[in-house]
């Protein structure tokens, strides 16, 4: 299969970026200085990150918020323009089919940023549901990220009213002259904006970009290893469709409204499931987990209880740059996932001791004015 | 490009030897397998004392993107490691060839060094990879 390229390809290139198919593209996982340095710049100065793979979807006309309320837990109704929320794509068996992002961009339309990995089958699946509104694939759009406590200067020099966004929300800017659609937000636990624009002005202003002195590029690597501290899911790791948003501690992404005793409640896929979950409490949880001394675990290693009997899995595991050691996420027995519970994970046979950690592991520094 | 020193000898699993002027055979793994690595953040080295058979497995290299295991290139018993790596790992990134040892072997056979690639031959195992 060939890889598909994003704009910024020959750019990275330039950059000495080192390449690696990741979700049909060909992305960089890091530059020379490498990924625990590009970690620590992020969090002390500002990153820029290529995520131009994600989907990008407008979904427009009458009844648009009405069609994704049928598809997603999150009140989309009641979000005001120019904001942004988090939503999952649940499946009818409770599961998780993706996670996106959804900006209002008018009364009845609505900006998705949907996983690279997940994108055509999303699109499947919102088309399968419209009802006379339009789906938009924006494929002739980059996506750039700028991420740090830095990132909201650099953005001033740039376009003052973007620098003014709090989090998780949005304003359309002339950037250099180019229509850019920027949101206040991003992966990583960190301050910054998320740009959508056109390919054709990408590399432009990821230049732009990287001539300012904070900024360096960052790779797929550092953005793991950046949300993993910020203790965020990623699809494919602490998401699938066997594991629902309650286990996955995802509740808060379940609107007000759409909750068993809201204004517009359930009327999503796996509403019954989901709602039976959050009374019966399920028999797992998503948790953080800091690893004892400096050996990593893995993705996919057993969490072992102190008696040696299997209690979970670690489903995402990295070096914490900003933590100082290696660090884990993993689905436990609920019985077990109280912060400060010692466990243990089976390393190639080796039990490495881990302690159940509240997440983030590393504070979120969004900007709420 | 990665540096390959001439003086020493290599192994096709990416682990480097030097015979010491002592008859003691030092070993670590080359610039080329810890820039495919990446940043390296935990080194387990043998036990001092054990004895190694050459192509035995001598430990472990973990970066922040995988586990390698290393092996021993030549037999011997194992007379010291470099305990720096233990709190500072990314010496391996920084220097290879010199503070980012780990281990030192009173070699069994040191004729064992002889079936080892030459800097060349290494280069060009690289090369084709």
């Amino acid at each position: 299969m060939t890889l598909l390229h994003t704009p910024l390809h020959a750019l990275h290139r330039e950059l000495q970026a080192r390449m690696v198919p990741f979700a049909g593209y060909e992305m960089p996982v890091q530059y020379p200085t490498g990924i625990i340095r590009e970690h620590l710049h992020t969090r002390e100065k500002a990153g820029l990150f290529d995520v131009s793979h994600m989907g990008q979807v407008l979904v427009s006309g009458p009844g648009a918020a009405a069609v994704l309320e049928s598809l997603v837990p999150a009140d989309i109704e009641g979000l005001e323009c120019d904001r942004q929320t988090y939503a999952l794509f649940t499946s009818d068996n409770g599961g998780v089919l993706d996670d996106l992002m959804v900006t209002r961009w008018g009364a009845d339309t609505f900006f998705l940023v949907v996983n690279a990995a997940c994108k055509n089958r999303d699109i499947d699946h919102l088309r399968s549901h419209l009802s006379g509104q339009t789906l938009t694939v924006l494929d002739a759009q980059a996506l750039l990220a700028l991420q740090g406590p830095a990132a909201r200067e650099v953005m001033r020099e740039l376009c003052p009213a973007a620098a003014e966004l709090v989090f998780m929300r949005g304003c359309r800017a002339m950037l250099e002259g180019v229509d850019v659609y920027i949101t206040c937000s991003g992966y990583t636990g960190e301050d910054g904006f998320e740009m959508s624009l056109p390919d054709t002005a990408a590399e432009a202003l990821a230049r732009r970009l990287l001539a300012a002195a904070p900024v360096a590029p960052v790779g797929l690597g550092a953005r793991d290893s950046l949300r993993l501290e910020a203790g965020l899911c990623l699809y494919g790791h602490e998401l699938n469709e066997q594991i629902d948003p309650v286990e996955a501690g995802l509740m808060w992404s379940i609107g007000k409204a759409r909750r068993v005793d809201g204004e517009r409640a359930g009327g999503f896929p796996g509403a019954a499931r989901i709602f039976q979950h959050m009374t019966d409490r399920p028999a797992r949880r998503r948790v953080g987990l800091t690893v004892a001394g400096k050996r990593p675990v893995r993705e996919g290693q057993s969490v072992l209880a102190q008696d040696g009997r299997v209690v979970g899995a670690v489903t995402s595991a990295g070096y914490g740059a900003s933590v100082g050691g290696p660090i884990a996420m993993a689905y436990i027995e609920r019985g077990l996932a109280e912060p400060g519970n010692c466990l243990t994970v089976d390393v190639r046979g080796r039990p490495v001791p881990v302690s159940v950690t509240r997440m983030p592991f590393t504070p979120q520094r969004y900007y709420r004015g | 490009m990665s540096n390959t020193p001439a003086e020493l000898k290599y192994a096709s699993s990416h682990e480097w030897a030097r015979l010491e002027e002592d008859g003691t055979v030092t070993v670590g793994i080359t610039d080329h397998a810890q820039e495919a690595l990446g940043d390296v953040v935990f080194v387990e080295t043998p036990e001092v004392g054990t004895v190694l058979a050459a192509g035995e497995e001598a430990g472990v290299v973990e970066s922040v993107k995988a586990a390698s295991d290393v092996y021993a290139p030549v037999g011997g018993e194992v007379i010291a490691i470099n305990e720096t790596l233990e709190d500072a790992p990314e010496t391996v990134n920084a220097d290879p060839y010199n503070e980012g040892w780990f281990y030192r072997l009173q070699p069994t056979d040191a004729g064992e060094l002889d079936a080892m690639l030459s800097a060349a031959d290494y280069r060009l195992q690289c090369d084709d990879a």
